[in-house]
């Protein structure tokens, strides 16, 4: 027993990444510069939409409305995203899959986040070896200076990004102005405020342990692995040689002299592990830790060039290509996914594509289910509910049919102007004459409501019961 | 993914174990918890300890504690009609009342009320967004003041309480009318004619009655009962009117319609059953039965408009 061993709770370890030159590397900050682009600056784009907010991507929760350049989402097509959500997971799926984590390595926002709060400690504080001087040094006059000046730079940037989330959901000149002045709504500071506090905390401070402690994607994202899936891996047999990896010295200088000596062609110098943002060794084999960011075959590559011997020994490959078998991309999962993301996306874009300008729906008022005339006829009332989902006027008309003899009394609203984004609830009355000796008329009535000006659009027929005694 | 096993034999002592083994070799990885995981904990008990002092926690005894959270909202007191901020103590019921009175909702609530307030029956009528303010609020107030004898719906019950949504209207289907009967209530009458006429005459009158809404034929009988209704014997044009149709500025019904308030002649199968049921009513007349009361004091002209809109409405327009 050693239990006075065990420890029950660990400190951080903390990993001192060294910057590294490369494709993989020039790749990945090209991403994030598009990302970065994209993200900070789109609450700014203005877009020319009569009626309405001319923000080109709004999400407008009070008004419940979604603005997304020229599409405008009401309530009730909210479902789309459910339908972009099952879209991103099974694209995930399908991606991971395929070609391994893809997602963790060169898109996920704390990749990206992380990223740039590293360029700025580099940036700051210098490389590897400075940093890790800083750090265990004592708390003089440069770490001072130094660290604060790192802590300044990222709170500016988690407040920016704080800012610009919350710009999303509000008019953004109209925010950045009432954040200033003290008169933004509290949701509005509060939203800044959490955004700010994560995003210095997540891509600061706690950085890979979100992956690896927080985060379920990257945990269940293994679980899709298969022998054919791209991984990054170091390939072991021509690292490692038949006596293992060892340091370039003496008789162990070229390719020929080391393969001679049974040596491989790896030259431990550790670069592979100082630019690992999660702090492994890639020699050690696939593990969860990994986010997939090509770092270390940037690195080793690095190395190789620099020997004059043949890039690769850390490489984008497969299990099976490890192995000396076959790759095979196109397996019954991959094409499954592929399918289903296909139809789902497919499904989507005809939803999005054929949205009805308005909708109109028609419910039977129940109490009383029917009312008998002074003439002996039977009436039925309706409430009629319409939307106008434009951001436009438009005028919408309404008429009944199949039920004999049948009128519609809705007070002269039959035909109603509708204002931009409109939705109002309307009366109507169906009455049928009095018939002799038997029931009044059918059960169904079909109203027929239809755009007559400021749009074009199928009508909307909705039928629905018409309840008359049995006899009368 | 990688084997933890052969993790450890390359870097040995990487993943720690407990240190333990069971059964010969049966050892326990142990993976320790992050420090910060252990400081969010703390957080979390911390943060417990807050929320009960803000909110209402623990039950003490009969009470408990009420935190010291509160809730602003202004009070519109009913009998000085002053208006006046005040201070409750946080729970859902206060941020519920200052909810309803300070909601973005209850602005467009007030704007309308003035827009109604202000308008002329036929212009709310033929304003579709005024008339879905009405039908939403006067669902409201009918349901409080009146469903209790009209009904949710209005469709009142045969013989005590008028239906409101039908095209029949004992004391006049025009807005003013039914603001009128609103205001100052109704009360029905009918004289009873038991011992005017004698009984023959009584089905005479009855079966003529009939025959006005074709719920009987023509005859002897009726021709007979048709002298009566409209000689001296019986009288009954004075407020019935000499067509039959009712004075409804007297709440005098309609006979010729099909609509029966207060006798429930549809209901009856056979002509003499029909003659009985409305004979009762006849021989003992309509009194202290038929009352709906004054509204005036009760509601407030507001809502005394939006409802005669309201029932305007169910009934349709006349």
């Amino acid at each position: 027993m050693s239990e006075d061993t065990v420890q029950l709770y660990q400190k951080r370890i903390p990993i001192y990444p060294r910057s590294v030159k490369g494709r993989f590397r020039n790749l990945k900050t090209g991403i994030m510069a598009l990302a970065y682009v994209v993200y900070f600056l789109l609450p700014w784009l203005r877009w020319d939409r009569p009626n309405a907010p001319d923000q080109a991507v709004l999400y407008d929760l009070p008004g419940r409305h979604f603005y997304i350049f020229g599409l405008t989402i009401q309530v009730q097509d909210i479902f789309w995203l459910a339908g972009v959500l099952i879209i991103f997971a099974i694209l995930l799926f399908f991606v991971t899959g395929l070609a391994g984590r893809v997602w963790c390595g060169y898109f996920c926002f704390q990749t990206l986040w992380t990223d740039l709060y590293m360029m700025i400690e580099h940036w700051v504080q210098g490389e590897r070896p400075a940093r890790m001087r800083l750090d265990k040094g004592p708390w003089n006059r440069e770490k001072i200076v130094k660290r604060g000046a790192t802590y300044g730079l990222w709170l500016l940037v988690a407040l920016w990004t704080g800012v610009s989330f919350t710009a999303y959901w509000v008019d953004a000149p109209t925010l950045v102005v009432e954040l200033l002045t003290g008169r933004a709504p509290y949701a509005a500071y509060f939203t800044t405020f959490f955004l700010t506090a994560t995003t210095f905390v997540m891509a600061g401070l706690a950085r890979e342990q979100v992956c690896v402690y927080m985060c379920p994607y990257a945990r269940f994202q293994s679980a899709m692995f298969d022998h054919d899936t791209l991984i990054i891996s170091y390939e072991q047999q021509r690292g490692e040689g038949t006596k293992g990896r060892a340091k370039l010295g003496k008789g162990l200088k070229t390719r020929e002299e080391r393969q001679a000596q049974g040596v491989g062609d790896c030259i431990d110098c550790g670069y592979c592990v100082q630019v690992c943002p999660v702090g492994i060794d890639i020699r050690n084999g696939l593990q969860y830790q990994c986010i997939s960011c090509a770092l270390c075959i940037d690195a080793c590559d690095a190395i190789m060039d620099n020997q004059k011997w043949p890039r690769g020994l850390i490489r984008y490959t497969s299990e099976n290509a490890l192995n000396g078998r076959k790759t095979t991309l196109l397996k019954p999962k991959t094409v499954g996914y592929g399918v289903i993301l296909t139809a789902a996306t497919a499904l989507l874009m005809w939803s999005v594509l054929t949205r009805s300008p308005y909708t109109g729906t028609v419910e039977q008022i129940r109490q009383p289910l029917y009312t008998q005339l002074s003439d002996g006829g039977i009436r039925n009332t309706y409430e009629v509910k319409l939307n106008n989902k434009l951001t436009a006027p438009m005028s919408v008309g309404i008429r009944i049919e199949g039920l004999a003899g049948a009128t519609l009394d809705m007070d002269g609203m039959e035909r109603i102007e509708l204002t931009p984004q409109e939705r109002i609830k309307l009366l109507a009355r169906v009455q049928v004459p009095p018939v002799e000796g038997g029931k009044a008329a059918g059960d169904k009535v079909t109203f027929v409501i239809e755009a007559l000006a400021g749009a074009t659009a199928e009508p909307i027929r909705r039928e629905v019961p018409f309840y008359a005694p049995a006899s009368n | 993914m990688s084997d933890p096993k052969q993790n450890a034999q390359q870097k040995p002592g990487a993943v720690q174990t407990t240190g333990h083994a069971w059964d010969g070799d049966l050892q326990e990885y142990s993976n320790p918890l992050p420090r910060w995981w252990l400081w969010c904990f703390y957080g979390t008990v911390l943060f417990s300890v807050l929320y009960w002092i803000y909110y209402p926690s623990w039950p003490v005894g009969e009470s408990w504690l009420k935190g010291v959270g509160t809730v602003n909202y202004t009070v519109t007191d009913k009998k000085t009609n002053q208006v006046q901020e005040q201070e409750y103590r946080w729970n859902t019921r206060s941020l519920l009342a200052a909810d309803l009175t300070e909601a973005a909702n209850n602005e467009q609530r007030k704007a309308m009320l003035a827009k109604v307030k202000a308008a002329g029956y036929d212009q709310i009528v033929k304003d579709p967004k005024m008339m879905e303010f009405v039908r939403s609020v006067g669902k409201g107030l009918f349901g409080d003041n009146c469903a209790a004898c009209h009904g949710r719906g209005g469709q009142g019950v045969v013989g005590m309480y008028p239906n409101l949504t039908d095209n029949d209207w004992l004391w006049g289907g025009g807005m003013d009318r039914i603001h009128e009967t609103l205001v100052q209530g109704r009360k029905g009458f009918m004289p009873a004619f038991g011992a005017a006429l004698k009984p023959e005459q009584l089905d005479d009158v009855a079966e003529y009655v009939l025959t006005l809404s074709n719920e009987a034929k023509p005859g002897e009988a009726a021709d007979r009962g048709k002298e009566i209704f409209h000689g001296p014997v019986g009288g009954c044009y004075y407020c019935h009117g000499a067509d039959g149709k009712g004075i409804p500025s007297q709440g005098a019904a309609n006979l010729t319609d099909k609509i029966w308030a207060i006798a429930d002649v549809p209901a009856q199968k056979t002509l003499q059953d029909k003659k009985a049921v409305l004979k009762t009513f006849i021989t003992n007349g309509v009194n202290n039965t038929r009352i709906m009361p004054a509204w005036k004091g009760r509601l407030n002209d507001d809502d005394i408009k939006l409802l005669a809109v309201y029932v305007h409405q169910l009934g349709g327009a006349q």
